[in-house]
């Protein structure tokens, strides 16, 4: 089948392109980009595309699919049509399943759920087993079976002395130990530890114990030359410390998450667990150091953390209610409205963030707009304004404190693996 | 006069008019408590349930007397930790409790945020009994009623709360509603004890227990929970006594006429002396009696305020 996508303007900073044009797909394959006339291909679908941009394929780097273990909350396929909604043909998806991607067996699983998908699923295996933090998992083997990447995420990985293994023994692979920086024995709170946890008098995470694990990462990823990507960046001195890694050459890269550039502890004040997450919503200086080092480069991905709790477990007393939000269907919108529509990153910088930066990150080849290579688009119509709704979300939870909230910016389409997601509508071609 | 609010959350926020009027009508039913006969027919009719999600004695006891003497009818509910860790979410229980028909639930939670939580999902009167370490308000209000009740003001007053601030719920409710009134409110002890940025609620921070003794009219003790933290937050109690305790021979040496009040329980030999807890300085009891008042006046004003048309 042919689809004919009229009118865009393709952009994709890893080819310097930026120029308007039509595009014409045949099977999933990209055959012609020019300006076409439909006339001349009567059979193909036609998308009249005015005002919108045409870029490689959209890729989150950090997801939770929860499937193993938790199926009520989400799964393989209903992450991977939450992320088609959103505008991303491709996700990483974190190991804190039960069991957990400690073992080629849950790859296995996880690569047969995605089969037919859209949506490309990539593994992220756990760091150690179990992600106990005593014995490194396999990594060679995880690796073999289709890991990108390795974290313990939820926690830090336990002691230094096994991270630095790790460093070392994933450069055989070339593959990224993603951090979740938490130091364990600070962990445990509820919010934000600011003047704000003091006046709601509730259990709260300094910034500090996140700054101690960027900074340990640093330091053993300088020692060993192994690769470190710290995620869900969230403080301000983690920023300058990034930052200060990278002019020294060192092989660490970050993500920040929608919320992290977006909400502040302000919004606790609400007690709403919709603004309960980890690392927590952090203070306003924060929240602008983290847009400056999107700004600069410091910050090389934008990654939704995102994390599907069942309604009946966020309904609940603030202190017990679990961490974390969705992202996938709200993470290109916010984007858009907060960075680009701001002016403070252009839209080459968002495509870096949001596509290519990610898939560098763990070693994946990144999507060409040419005519022969596989079509792996997402379309995105920048001024396009909507009203988040959560009973519209593809994904099998609704916890995301951006309902009703007005966004400019969102996917119309994605193509990937010969399949067009469109108008809420998966299409063989 | 009425208040401004359907619930008593907490004192962050709340009118000047409104505390002055919760104190004025506990002076009313201070006076009933002096009666042979210590009950009135004012709550007649009206079920109040006591959900208490975390353990307390003084304050379950102090509002459940308050709610007798008022002739309402009271029931209680008590159990600690997540209650859906035990089968039931939270949710679930306060509406099946509320599906009984009760007007009014006084409630004492570990996470803060809770009162405000059961605003949400409930139609009743709500009174916070202590959430987390966020409020504590009918504490706070019973403070600065004995307060008012020794010194006969609030106003140009200077009062300092001592001990863990970080790990309480009475400084900060005490910090609003004082403040509210125009006193002035320092707090002082252990840095470990003292909360990230709390001058930004207008407070000076003390660490010198023998300087705020000699600058302040009041100390407001609190009590130094043993079980929390030891040797993380302080090295010892032994420590904390010599540092910050307070003693006979301390009053004596900075300030004579100064006032010390307790929200109990006494820890004696570590915050307070025992000769201190038993003296000629201090109010502890004359709290606990006005604490019945305070909550009676809390009760009446909320369980008797006009609907709103």
């Amino acid at each position: 089948m042919q689809v004919l996508l009229k009118g865009l303007r393709v952009v994709n900073p890893d080819q310097k392109l930026d120029k308007n044009s039509d595009i014409l797909i045949e099977e999933g394959i990209i055959k012609e980009i020019g300006s076409i006339d439909a006339s001349k291909c009567q059979d193909a679908k036609v998308l009249d595309l005015q005002n919108c941009v045409c870029v490689p394929g959209l890729y989150d780097m950090h997801v939770h699919l929860r499937e193993p273990g938790r199926e009520d909350k989400e799964t393989v396929v209903t992450g991977s049509n939450a992320a088609a909604a959103g505008g991303f043909t491709g996700i990483a998806c974190m190991p804190n399943t039960t069991p957990a991607i400690d073992s080629a067996e849950v790859i296995k699983l996880i690569a047969e759920k995605s089969a037919k998908h859209l949506v490309e699923v990539n593994p992220i295996g756990a760091v150690t087993n179990g992600r106990k933090g005593e014995s490194l998992a396999p990594m060679l083997e995880l690796a073999d079976a289709g890991a990108v990447g390795f974290s313990d995420d939820g926690v830090a990985v336990k002691t230094s002395a096994i991270l630095r293994s790790a460093l070392e023994y994933s450069q055989m692979i070339g593959a990224p130990i993603i951090e979740h920086c938490e130091d364990e024995s600070m962990a445990g709170g509820a919010m934000n530890e600011s003047e704000i946890s003091t006046q709601l008098g509730l259990p709260s995470i300094a910034t500090a114990a996140e700054d101690i694990i960027v900074m340990r990462g640093i330091l053993l990823s300088e020692y060993t030359g192994g690769k470190f990507h710290v995620s869900h960046i969230s403080s301000s001195r983690s920023v300058e410390l990034v930052r200060e890694a990278k002019q020294r050459g060192l092989n660490v890269t970050a993500e920040v998450t929608p919320h992290h550039f977006t909400l502040s502890d302000e919004n606790v004040k609400s007690f709403d667990t919709n603004f309960k997450m980890n690392p927590p919503l952090r203070e306003q200086k924060d929240v602008d150091a983290i847009i400056e080092g999107l700004k600069d480069g410091t910050i090389d991905c934008i990654a939704s953390d995102h994390a599907p709790h069942a309604l009946e477990d966020k309904e609940m007393e603030f202190v017990y209610a679990p961490n974390g939000i969705l992202g996938l269907e709200t993470q290109l919108g916010l984007a858009l409205t907060e960075l680009y529509h701001t002016q403070r990153l252009t839209l080459e910088q968002l495509i870096e963030k949001l596509s290519i930066n990610p898939r560098k990150i763990l070693n994946l080849s990144i999507p060409q707009i040419a005519e022969g290579e596989k079509a792996n688009l997402t379309i995105l119509s920048p001024d396009l304004e909507w009203e988040v709704d959560i009973k519209k979300f593809k994904s099998k939870s609704k916890n995301s404190p951006f309902h009703e909230r007005k966004l400019k910016g969102k996917s119309v389409a994605v193509i990937n693996n010969s399949q067009l997601y469109y108008e809420d509508e998966f299409i063989n071609l | 006069m009425a208040l401004s609010s359907n619930h008593l959350l907490g004192l962050q926020d709340v009118p000047k008019e409104d505390i002055q009027l919760i104190l004025d009508t506990a002076t009313t039913f201070r006076e009933v408590l002096e009666r042979p006969i210590k009950k009135v027919p004012t709550l007649q009719g009206k079920t109040i349930v006591n959900l208490f999600f975390e353990n307390s004695t003084r304050t379950r006891l102090s509002f459940e007397l308050a709610q007798k003497r008022l002739s309402a009818d009271t029931i209680n509910f008590a159990k600690s930790g997540s209650s859906a860790a035990k089968g039931e979410s939270f949710k679930d229980t306060v509406r099946n409790i509320e599906a009984m028909k009760v007007d009014m639930i006084v409630c004492r939670h570990e996470s803060a945020g809770v009162p405000k939580y059961l605003t949400q999902i409930s139609d009743a009167n709500v009174i916070n009994a202590g959430d987390g370490r966020h409020e504590h308000p009918t504490q706070a209000l019973l403070d600065m009623y004995s307060i008012r009740e020794k010194i006969g003001k609030l106003e140009g007053l200077k009062i300092c709360i001592v001990g863990d601030i970080r790990n309480s719920r009475v400084a900060l409710s005490n910090i609003y509603g004082l403040q509210a009134m125009g006193a002035t409110v320092s707090v002082c002890g252990p840095s470990t004890m003292i909360p990230r940025e709390i001058e930004s609620l207008g407070v000076k921070v003390y660490h010198d227990i023998d300087k705020a003794m000699q600058e302040h009219d009041v100390l407001n003790v609190l009590r130094i929970q043993l079980e929390r933290k030891a040797g993380i937050l302080i090295p010892s109690v032994r420590e904390y006594h010599n540092y910050f305790g307070i003693t006979s021979e301390r009053i004596k040496r900075n300030n004579p006429n100064v006032l010390i009040m307790h929200p109990g329980p006494i820890n004696r030999g570590v915050e307070l002396s025992s000769e201190v807890a038993d003296g000629p300085f201090q109010i502890i009891l004359n709290q606990v009696t006005n604490g019945v008042a305070i909550r009676m006046a809390v009760l009446y004003l909320l369980g008797t305020k006009p609907e709103e048309a």
